[in-house]
């Protein structure tokens, strides 16, 4: 049983008001730890309402440093941090809305090599990848070590997100057997994406994290939440799991994590 | 009116933005010359210049450049971004 304090009985007091959550949801949220993989369009929301929420302990991992373009839809992240690692601008952020939380920036890219060491210990991920590869691993990972997460994924005016109880529900292999060919894979000029559409996206997946921990509702698990902001319609498909899936299946064919080649920008010239 | 545009140096996306940014400035009927990289770029300004019913008037080789003649054409225009 967690001691509240006064300031924290104020903090968490919306949360605590909720049937759904309560007490003994809050307790569970101030004793959990979720990964945040990416702290980009999506991880950005998703980092943030995780911290205000009272998450006890949040991974949150990314090479990259904070570019102007990124500004856009990056919420967490702010002019001044432009040339910062992005862990180092969204811990201070998260620090700022919550200090109660601990952070573990984690500035690395992740691969096949170094994912399972990274996952281990957290109880739920949360994919904020913006490529197939990756996607790809963080689906293997997490179902070969029963670690429930989110996959999602936004472009232009739409989102698409799941969530996967490995072994229970349909992973993202099940459904979407491997990382389509080159030519069908929009191209950075193609790639556009309204920046509400991240916070929108990010939130739900924030959303379905908070819901797991504290055993809120029904979790998106066997369906693929898509929506399409231009007419703002929603819609919810249903899944199954694959019994011959590659990697989730009584007989799996993947059973060691191995990396995809990234799909890098070919087009980069000058400055 | 002729106008010219050298995107030869711009990193992927910000090769169609410039693209897109000066079309807008322009008027019906000018012609705009890019200057451009082939791959990406060159992709990238024939689909704007399709999708937007402009007309490619020519396209040639310069040394180690492309480039594409445009003449703006806006079709029934809403208004919006060009």
């Amino acid at each position: 049983m967690i001691d509240f304090s006064r300031q924290q009985l104020e903090r968490y007091s919306r949360n605590i008001l909720l049937d759904s959550v309560g007490v003994e949801g809050q307790e569970k949220l101030m004793n959990a730890k979720i990964l945040i993989i990416g702290i980009g369009g999506l991880g950005s929301p998703a980092a943030m309402y995780c911290a205000a929420a009272g998450v006890g302990t949040i991974g949150i991992v990314d090479s990259d440093v904070v570019e102007l373009s990124n500004l856009q839809r990056q919420i967490i992240h702010f002019t001044g941090d432009i040339g910062s690692p992005k862990v180092a601008s969204a811990t201070e952020k998260m620090e700022a809305i919550n200090p109660d939380i601990i952070v573990k920036p984690i500035q690395v890219s992740v691969n096949a090599a170094n994912i399972g060491s990274i996952v281990d210990g957290y109880d739920f991920v949360i994919d904020g990848t913006d490529n197939f590869p990756t996607k790809f691993l963080i689906n293997d990972v997490c179902v070969m070590k029963g670690i429930p997460f989110s996959h999602g994924g936004i472009l232009g005016f739409s989102g698409q997100t799941m969530t996967v109880l490995p072994k229970e529900s349909a992973c993202y292999r099940c459904v979407f057997h491997k990382t389509p060919p080159k030519n069908m894979i929009p191209s950075c000029s193609e790639a556009g994406v309204l920046g509400v559409v991240a916070g929108m996206l990010g939130t739900i997946q924030a959303a379905e994290a908070l819901k797991f921990i504290t055993g809120a509702g029904e979790l998106l698990a066997d369906q693929l939440l898509t929506f399409d902001a231009l007419p703002m319609n929603f819609r919810k498909v249903k899944l199954q799991k694959n019994p011959k899936c590659a990697v989730c299946s009584e007989h799996p064919s993947i059973t060691e994590l191995q990396d995809e080649e990234q799909q890098d920008c070919d087009y980069q010239a000058g400055a | 009116m002729l106008y010219f545009l050298d995107i030869t140096q711009a990193r992927c996306p910000m090769t169609l933005v410039r693209t897109k940014l000066k079309l807008s400035q322009i008027d019906d009927g000018d012609l705009l010359d890019v200057q451009l990289l082939e791959g990406e770029p060159f992709d990238s300004v024939l689909r704007l210049v399709q999708q937007k019913g402009h007309r490619v008037k020519e396209i040639r080789k310069e040394r180690e450049y492309y480039h594409v003649l445009i003449r703006k054409q806006s079709s029934v225009s809403s208004g919006t971004e060009s």
